[in-house]
């Protein structure tokens, strides 16, 4: 051979190489058709790839989703290329996806008929610069969540925004490691939720005329419990004062309208350095899970919760709970910012409860157990302070230091 | 000696004349899908009347609900395979093995072998590398099927079994929608085929019955099957001889226990639907709903016993609405006679514990 073949042998191999390897974009364009060539370039899409969908508006009448992974699925910006589902004719979601290191992102998907972008097992899943969003505004038909990501690992949410869910614009569900970060929620039931999850960090968002802003939850019988590890800082947590129009089955139905940050039934939850003001109910309120279960691994009491360095303006002045205007006039006035049951005994055995309450003062209901609004016995302290209560180390996205 | 082999070849079809090809195995196993149905050769006839040879029917004692589409379903194995026995979960199929499901709708289902418009034929090809998911769909003449991979909503009327006009956009799924239900841990799977699904009598076509398991066992089509009594049996859902628990649990099983299992879909809701779940909590009763959304209609549990009115379970079912319906993939009419079973089994619940719980 001689060896100007043998260089040319060499040069194709590697051009052969690189062409298997290197990414492509598969660009999808408006018009007719939409609904089945962007579900085509979904299919098509290999790792690597970048689903482009151009700036236009699509109308689309059933979910779409991705199952590919390392795929890249961009828009030409939130208010450019906007997915509408007001035709959706099938499907639980508009934008489902299932595999992992998946990045969504510069676009916005409208009106889906439930859930707007949910990822479920993705791990490594990016939503980034979105906008997901129930055109007619805040009402009980509309989605429950914008966007949806669970049971995965490694899960962020970045510069995303949500309006008129009906159960949490941003919820994130049995999931480790998550930052929502550069957020906005508004005009939903939820603003921003953290549910059966473990280490988050959630900050520099905006939660302003949701029912509730920011809640941090754990609910029995699912098959991740034991939330914990939850940091919530730098938050603008105001005026969240849309009555609650969540259906009524649903666990968010009873967030009062007007709480600012919510923490039931969790562990090791840090709420620091947000503004939180214009919230009727309460500023920051700490309960238990007050209804029936029966799984022996399940605790519902909020313990090791630390509440500090937070700007907390006007709230309380007309609290939406049960029992808290008969605290209210009692007291002769608003409700201190910071509400906590004081549940400290769990199925009739005192438990292991232990919370930091710096910013005061605090209304402890001093409930016997919970729900026991019947026996509670209010008292009101400038602070409480039971432990000092180390917080988690920031989140790390980083797969390797797993 | 000879002319024994010829006598074999011929008995067993081999180079044979005037017998069609078989099943295009070499196509079966290649990775990208065939353009056509007909590519397949898994019918003798284009328009998919019948099947080529090892290409065998069967039925199963209760069957999903589509929407009222009649659905006949067929299995290839590849000559010299079997199916293997396997007492819980899919039976194991060999590579090269097809499961043929046709999807169509008489004009009057109450006269379900006439003009009966064929919609798609859904192929799961078990490849070396695991199975796949394909559907063909057919030309309005019913001579020609093409793969579509991206979904398709196609009108279909019909006249239901109570004379009723219906109208409906059928939807052909997506290939990832086919996985969101055919799908254990992560894996695509078929979902019928199971001992328990096909341990029934069926009908033999030269007359009499027989059953189902025990004819594939001896066609030499199934190994190591346990003595038909060991083999476990689902009910058919609508055999009023059968126990009302034992037809909406065998109901719930197939319509929906595919993605409420801990291994589909839907795991993250704990609710569980498997004829195997024995726990009342993880079927539902007294269980507030978790991500439902408006899905749960005001109501609090997934099931209250005695009370069908107040049970999230029975109130998706009736609806059609997306965002609210169960399934949420694979119909768009509300199977009234399914909701009706629902609703008996869960008003004929004690107040206090749940059946067999």
């Amino acid at each position: 051979m001689s060896r100007i073949t043998a260089r040319l042998a060499v040069v194709a191999g590697l051009a052969a190489a690189c062409g298997t390897a290197q990414a492509a974009t598969l660009t999808v364009t408006p018009g007719p058709d939409a609904q089945e060539r962007l579900q085509t370039a979904l299919l098509d899409a290999k790792p690597g790839d970048t689903v482009q969908i151009a700036a236009g508006r699509y109308d689309l009448t059933d979910g779409l989703s991705l199952d590919v992974d390392g795929v890249t699925v961009a828009g030409a910006g939130p208010g450019a290329t906007v997915l509408s589902f007001k035709g959706q004719k099938g499907a639980g979601e508009g934008l489902l996806i299932t595999s992992d290191r998946v990045t969504v992102k510069d676009l916005a998907v409208e009106d889906t008929r439930g859930d707007g972008i949910k990822s479920k097992g993705a791990d490594d899943i990016r939503y980034l610069n979105l906008r997901v969003e129930w055109t007619g505004g805040p009402k009980e038909t509309n989605g429950a969540y914008g966007v949806y990501p669970v049971a995965s690992e490694r899960v962020l949410i970045d510069g995303v925004v949500v309006r008129g869910a009906s159960d949490a614009g941003i919820y994130v569900g049995q999931s480790k490691h998550i930052i929502v970060r550069n957020s906005r929620a508004e005009f939903n039931v939820a603003g921003i939720e953290i549910e059966n999850s473990m280490f988050a960090d959630v900050h520099d968002n905006v939660a302003t005329r949701n029912a509730g802003g920011i809640l941090v939850f754990d609910l029995p019988n699912l098959p991740q419990m034991g939330g914990h590890s939850t940091r919530v800082f730098r938050n603008w947590v105001v005026d969240n004062d849309t009555p609650n129009f969540a259906p009524k089955g649903n666990i968010v139905a009873g967030v009062p309208t007007g709480t600012g940050v919510m923490v039931m039934a969790n562990r090791n939850v840090h709420v620091f350095e947000n503004e939180i003001s214009g919230n009727q109910s309460a500023g920051v309120l700490l309960v238990s899970y007050t209804q029936a279960f029966n799984d022996p691994t399940y605790n519902p009491l909020p313990r090791d919760i630390v509440v500090r360095a937070n700007r907390i303006g006007r709230n309380g002045w007309g609290p939406k709970f049960p029992g808290g205007p008969e605290i209210a006039k009692a007291l002769g006035g608003p409700l201190p910012p910071v509400v906590w049951d004081g549940v400290r005994a769990s199925g009739g055995r005192p438990a292991e409860v232990r919370v930091n309450l710096a910013d005061g003062p605090v209304l402890n209901l001093n409930l016997p157990g919970p729900g026991r609004m019947d026996a509670a016995a209010p008292t009101v302290a400038a602070t409480i302070s039971d432990a000092a209560i180390a917080e988690p180390p920031a989140v790390s996205l980083d797969a390797a230091g797993k | 000696m000879r002319r024994r082999l010829v006598l074999l070849a011929a008995l067993l079809g081999l180079g044979a004349a005037s017998s069609p090809p078989g099943v295009d195995l070499d196509l079966v196993l290649q990775e990208a899908p065939a353009p056509r149905l007909s590519d397949y050769r898994l019918f003798v006839d284009e328009s998919a009347d019948r099947p080529n040879g090892r290409v065998v029917p069967y039925t199963l004692a209760t069957p999903l609900f589509t929407d009222h589409a009649e659905k006949s379903r067929l299995v290839f194995t590849p000559p010299g395979a079997r199916i293997g026995y396997t007492a819980t979960g899919v039976l194991d199929f060999p590579v090269g093995a097809v499961l043929v499901k046709t999807f169509a709708y008489p004009a009057d289902l109450r006269r379900p072998d006439r003009d009966v418009r064929k919609v798609e034929t859904r192929l799961l090809i078990h490849k070396a590398s695991g199975w796949t998911a394909q559907t063909y769909v057919w030309n309005a003449e019913g001579t020609a099927a093409v793969l579509k991979r991206a979904g398709a909503r196609l009108p279909v009327r019909f006249t239901d079994l109570q004379g009723r006009e219906v109208a409906l956009d059928y939807a052909v799924p997506n290939q990832n929608q086919c996985k969101t239900c055919h799908q254990v841990d992560g894996a695509l799977s078929p979902l019928g085929p199971k001992a328990r699904n096909l341990n029934h009598e069926v009908a033999l076509a030269g007359g009499g019955r027989t059953n189902q398991l025990e004819r594939w066992r001896r066609a030499g089509l199934l190994d190591g099957a346990p003595p038909p009594a060991a083999r476990p049996h689902l009910a058919a859902w609508d055999d009023p001889r059968q126990s009302l628990d034992a037809r909406a649990r065998a109901y719930l099983d197939v319509n929906c226990a595919h993605c409420h299992s801990p291994s589909g879909s839907a795991s993250n809701s704990g609710l569980f639907l498997t004829a195997e779940e024995t726990r009342p909590s993880a079927l539902g009763v007294g269980k507030p709903p978790v991500a439902a959304g408006r899905g749960a209609g005001d109501l609090a549990v997934g099931i209250d016993p005695g009370h069908p009115e107040r049970s999230i379970l029975a109130f998706r079912m009736a609806s059609g609405e997306p965002g609210v319906m169960m399934p949420e993939l694979g119909r768009a009419l509300i199977h009234e006679e399914g909701v009706a079973l629902i609703r008996d089994w869960i008003r004929a619940m004690p107040a206090q514990a749940p059946p067999g719980g």
